[in-house]
């Protein structure tokens, strides 16, 4: 603990600021390729915003749902120290080797003791506003903010308590704690990565809006908990005000977002979606639904986002109104809510709706840029921290990265990858400590029960009051002595308390147990915790079984004690039906190379394979042409970057330099065999023909996507007409306006069409930024851009507002009224409907700039069909889960990275390339695998290779091998991630899920019924 | 007050992430419900053999829930579709062999509908009343009576 930032050890530890979603896939990453994680968190529990979600766009997930088993594992993973109630007050040291100071606040309860039982917020008689419920319901003093809070420890804010100590009386576990003090820490480690999130703008300040003042002014935030099964209304759609059910509903865009006059000049990127979603979701919860959504652009930039959006118009009725609404005006007695507002046609109308949603922005916190000022990291001018466009994850202090709304707005999935991506970075710079902070527990030598004859001990938890007020503990105890097998049965008062362990442990020895039932709560929170003691106690952490006698019995049948007991002692007997059929698990060890393949030299494959070579791994990168550099060898010029290509020379450089990258041009992929961990990899030379074997531990797909080429407007035909790509070239070589006195810029060339469904995402910031280099070049050159909707999202926003200031002329049109190209006395010129103007422009065009999409690469097809990974419709790669698993497939230890996901900009490309490299890293920074435990198992003389099983594996972990004379299904470990899917299948019985076998099931149904019948 | 020995007797078969999660929310969220129903945990709905449905109606149920994730949530990606298309035949298959189908339901329940599970069992629980005891239970206790009196 002395050592100082002086000395030259490097720690095998990082820091991480921010318990959100971000914060959560950073750590459990970092802790994957071998580095201990502090994770600080400035509130009680972890989960952040997304927790209070309600759904997550564009694919409805419930976001709780796919958040919670996050939240449990890093709960329960030792390598990761839950920090909460603290926050960083000081970092000294550098890069490998910094001591970090923290603060942390007192929770004047005492995570050791408290259990989460919830008593103490039954008998508080405090009630104060819940911030999780958005002020839309209540809390007690002493609080659990959400059912699923990790970790599930009370808290008493202090400013609500009245000091009555009714809390201390009622908790049984006697862990709350007055007298709890601040206290300080200082800590070492390698790296900071910092994901603090955002806040919303806070809509009161708008104060035309009425939020605050009106009843039914809600704001977006708030009105995900509305939507929330577990929210204020338990998931009913009803107005603040009375109670009822609204039947007209209004959401207000841009609320503190593309608003210089309120001190936010850049767009929030994630409105647009979460708007739309909220309305979808309406419809869900009342079916007849009016919703209108005013936009000023819509901006569905994201995969499968545009889709989403003409599901909304088209199937759930959805209006989008273009217009910014000046002012919302209420009815005070019935509180119905009038807006007034001018239509994009410039007439002036009235509409009256029963609730207004507000879309707030997102926007820098007070406190977490007093973190950056603690931290001494540079803000934007915008308020978030300051990174580089082709550096994304470095803040402006060495060592330190972001990840996340912190480095500006983005939705989950982009923020997935930012964090996964800051785990790769730092594990570069914390590369000489891997592995050597982590903690590894010793278990005693596990006992063989196979053969014996099953003795079981069972342990029956009062919960404190929670489960024996109402079930009688001690009738279900003696029941439970009756049954077969049962040596002992015993009562705690909190059967997961440390003490009890303690207990537990001892009775095993004692009474030689080689089984054991818990009766008490929920297995998925606790049954980790009863494992653990039975590896402690020297037996197989799978022969224990739980008995949920708590959530599924006392605290849903409070009423009726003689029935909830009878109960109890079904589930007990059910248990223990079980536990008498467990058998030892084993998660297998399978060996791993230590190296990767990325497929792609571009952008995104040349900088996962640096980053994977930074971390100390060997990569071999392979490029189907004879060059490196992809897309970015024809782009010249962006927003952000003034020269395209020196960075391109640069990265080349330093790709073909580093001794641990293997270049390979003119080879692709040919064929694969192995799974993950040890696939092997066959390369083809294309120019030669020959094939060579190589092996990898993961593989990097970064396979890029294609410019659409233009079929329309002249193109081809007219050497006026050009692509972007194309007029860029011109630009930065000098000649590209010098003769032209005005020119025309058509967007959606290829993209939002019946062709491709899908936005491109780029072309609007491109065509932004064209335009601008256009004016800097000749100013008196007139610049139009025909477009759909201009979606410079986040804060490409001050480009397209630098380009309204030069004078570069917008002109919007319809999907029904494309532009149309006229030649007329050899000029060009462009017709288009002006809908403000209600009128036919037609603009002559010196220069007519296609604004052409993008397309996903041809090969997609037969790639993906050799890794055996989904494309989707469009052609693009299919990742494993569009919210938090962006960069995986559902095939373990082959990543994306890049374009060949979907169309994106560079920074995301390159955040994307180092969560490839990150996940990668997870893999071959180990030198073997462990499988998961409940596994498929295959019984070879009963398996006939019917195959039915084959195609029921999501995961597609099921081949066929030959043993002696006959073919038999067999299981690849290294895949199965135990569905039971095939063991549901197979007709003969010879595929068997372990931990939940046929027999096993079976007699639990039978123990079910055993009593029922007699 | 003693326990209700002759109330019909649900089982439910439900996946671990979401089901058994949104019992988990109902029970933390302190909705009461009937006392009637036990219920088993899975991994996934797909592991759900239909014949552990028409083993629980043999021996005697008088009704059966199997439950998962919304289709499209499922944790394992696609294994609730498997088991939609199976249920769909048992369905047609109880009819066959005389069980009716009231007595079984496919739901889907997500880990942060609670409401929804609780909803569930009181109106499966009240359905299952109206139709009584399943003969097969009936036939059962019956036989397993005889027994014990044969015994005495």
């Amino acid at each position: 603990m002395t050592t100082t930032g002086k000395t030259d050890k490097t720690f095998g530890s990082v820091l991480v600021v921010g318990g959100g979603i971000g914060g959560i896939q950073t750590s459990l990453d970092l802790v994957e390729a071998g580095f201990k994680v502090y994770m600080v968190e400035s509130s009680p529990a972890i989960g952040g915003v997304m927790a209070q979600l309600d759904k997550t766009f564009p694919t409805n997930d419930c976001s709780m749902c796919i958040l919670s088993p996050k939240l449990v594992s890093c709960g329960r993973n030792q390598n990761i120290e839950i920090i909460t109630n603290a926050e960083v007050t000081h970092v000294t040291g550098r890069p490998g080797n910094f001591k970090a100071n923290i603060n942390v606040y007192p929770r004047y309860v005492d995570p050791k003791l408290c259990t989460g039982c919830g008593t103490c917020m039954q008998y508080c008689p405090v009630h104060c506003i819940s911030g999780f419920n958005e002020g839309l319901a209540g809390k007690k003093a002493i609080f659990i903010e959400f059912p699923q809070a990790i970790p599930l420890v009370a808290t008493i804010d202090r400013n609500a308590c009245i000091g009555c100590q009714m809390c201390e009386n009622v908790c049984l576990a006697k862990a709350v704690k007055y007298s709890d003090k601040q206290e300080e820490r200082t800590l070492d480690v390698g790296a900071v990565i910092l994901a603090p999130g955002f806040e919303e703008f806070r809509p009161e300040l708008k104060s035309e809006y009425g939020y605050g003042r009106y009843p039914n002014v809600i704001s977006s935030i708030q009105f995900e908990r509305v939507l929330n099964a577990s929210g204020p209304y338990q998931g009913h759609v009803l107005r603040p005000s009375d109670g009822k059910i609204p039947k007209k509903i209004a959401w207000l865009q841009c609320i503190g977002s593309r608003d210089p006059k309120a001190g936010k000049p850049y767009c929030s990127a994630v409105c647009c979606m979460y708007a739309t979603k909220e309305a979808i979701m309406t419809r869900e919860h009342v079916p007849d639904i009016e919703q209108t959504i005013f936009i000023m652009d819509m901006r569905a930039v994201g995969k499968g986002f545009e889709q989403y959006y003409n599901r909304a118009q088209n199937e759930y009725g959805i209006r989008y109104i273009r217009s910014r609404i000046p002012e919302v005006m209420e009815d005070p007695v019935t509180h119905d809510l009038t807006l007034r507002y001018e239509a994009e046609d410039g007439t002036e109308k009235t509409e009256t709706f029963d609730l207004v949603v507000l879309s707030v922005g997102l926007q820098t916190s007070e406190a977490v840029k007093k973190l950056a000022d603690n931290l001494g990291l540079e803000l934007s001018e915008d308020g978030f921290a300051k990174t580089d466009y082709t550096n994304p994850l470095s803040t402006s202090r060495s060592g330190i990265y972001v990840a996340g709304a912190f480095s500006g707005p983005k939705d989950i999935p982009e923020t997935v990858a930012q964090a996964i991506g800051a785990s790769a970075k730092a594990g570069a710079d914390c590369a000489a400590g891997r592995a050597t902070s982590l903690v590894e527990k010793e278990y005693p030598p596990q006992t063989d029960v196979l053969g014996e004859e099953p003795r079981i001990g069972v342990f029956i938890c009062h919960c404190g009051i929670n489960i024996a007020n109402t079930v009688d503990v001690v009738d279900v105890m003696d029941y439970a002595k009756t049954l077969p097998n049962v040596i002992v049965a015993e009562h705690n008062l909190y059967t997961c308390s440390q003490d009890t362990q303690k207990l537990i442990s001892k009775s095993i020895k004692d009474n030689n147990l080689n089984r054991v039932v818990v009766a008490s709560c929920t297995p998925r929170t606790h049954e980790p915790l009863f494992q653990e003691t039975l590896r402690e106690s020297g037996l197989n952490p799978y022969l224990v079984e739980m008995a949920n006698i708590r959530e599924h019995c006392s605290w849903i049948h409070q009423g009726d004690p003689a029935n909830a007991t009878e109960k109890a002692r079904d589930l007990v007997r059910v248990a223990v039906a079980k536990a008498r059929m467990l058998q030892p698990l084993a998660r297998r060890s399978l060996p791993v190379t230590q190296s990767a393949l990325v497929i792609g030299g571009g952008a995104a494959g040349m900088n996962a394979a640096l980053d994977i070579a930074r971390n100390g791994y060997p990569v071999t990168l392979i490029e189907k042409t004879g060059e490196l550099g992809g897309n970015l060898k024809y782009a010249r010029y962006t927003n952000e970057v003034g020269d395209m290509q020196a960075y391109l020379k640069s990265l080349i450089f330093e790709a073909t330099r580093n001794k641990l990258i293997t270049i390979k041009t003119n080879t692709i992929l040919g064929d694969l065999s192995g799974s993950v961990g040890s696939f092997k990899p066959v390369l083809k030379n294309t120019a030669t023909g020959e094939k060579e074997e190589i092996s990898a531990g993961a593989i990097v797909v970064a396979t890029g996507a294609n410019q659409h080429k233009p079929k329309e407007y002249l193109y081809g035909e007219d050497p006026r007409v050009l692509t972007q790509l194309e007029f860029e070239k011109k630009l930065i070589e000098g000649n590209g306006v010098k003769n032209a006195k005005s020119i025309v810029m058509i967007q959606c060339v290829g993209s939002r069409n019946d062709e491709h469904q899908y936005c491109s995402r780029i072309c609007c910031s491109t065509a932004v930024a064209n335009a601008n280099l256009a004016k800097e070049e000749n100013p008196n050159t007139e610049v139009y851009v025909l477009y759909r909707d201009i979606r410079t999202y986040g804060f490409r926003e001050h480009y397209y507002n630098k380009a309204r200031e030069k004078g570069v002329i917008f002109v919007r049109w319809d999907p029904d009224h494309k532009p149309e190209v006229i030649k007329h006395d050899g000029k060009l010129f462009v017709r288009v409907n002006d809908p403000v103007l209600k009128t036919t422009l037609e603009i002559p065009a010196d220069l007519l700039i296609l604004s052409s999409g993008v397309e996903p690469n041809p090969d997609n097809k037969d790639i993906g069909t050799i890794l055996k990974v989904p494309i989707n419709d469009e052609g693009f790669f299919l990742e494993a889960h569009v919210k938090l698993r962006p960069v995986d497939f559902a095939t373990d230890g082959v990543y994306l990275a890049g374009m060949a996901y979907h169309p994106r900009m560079l920074d995301e490309t390159l955040a994307q390339a180092s969560a490839a490299a990150g996940r990668a890293l997870t893999v071959i920074s180990k030198d073997k695998l462990l499988s998961e435990a409940a596994i498929a198992n295959v019984n070879e003389d009963i398996c006939d290779a019917c195959r039915i099983c084959l195609p029921m594996c999501p995961y597609s972990a099921i081949n066929l091998k030959n043993v002696g004379e006959k073919q038999v299904a067999n299981v690849d470990e290294a895949l199965c991630k135990g569905c039971g899917a095939c063991a549901a299948a197979c007709p003969s019985g010879a595929m068997e899920q372990l931990g939940f076998t046929t027999k096993q099931l079976a007699s639990m149904i039978d123990a079910v019924l055993e009593e029922a019948v007699k | 007050m003693s326990a209700d020995k002759n109330k019909p007797l649900i089982v439910v078969l439900s996946c671990n992430w979401c089901t058994y999660a949104g019992a988990d929310l109902a029970g933390v969220s302190r909705f009461q419900m009937p006392t009637n129903f036990r219920l088993i945990r899975t991994m996934c709905s797909a592991r759900i053999d239909p014949e552990l449905v028409l083993k629980a109606f043999a021996k005697g149920a008088d009704g059966v829930i199997v439950a998962g994730c919304h289709p499209g949530d499922c944790h394992y990606i696609s294994g609730n579709y498997r088991e939609r298309r199976r249920i769909k035949l048992l369905e047609m298959m109880l009819k066959q062999i005389g069980i009716s189908p009231k007595r079984f339901a496919l739901e889907w329940i997500s880990a942060s509908e609670g409401q929804k599970f609780a909803d569930t069992m009181r109106n499966f629980s009240a359905q299952i009343d109206r139709l009584g005891m399943s003969p097969i239970r009936i036939k059962l206790m019956e036989e397993n009576e005889r027994k014990e009196v044969a015994h005495v």
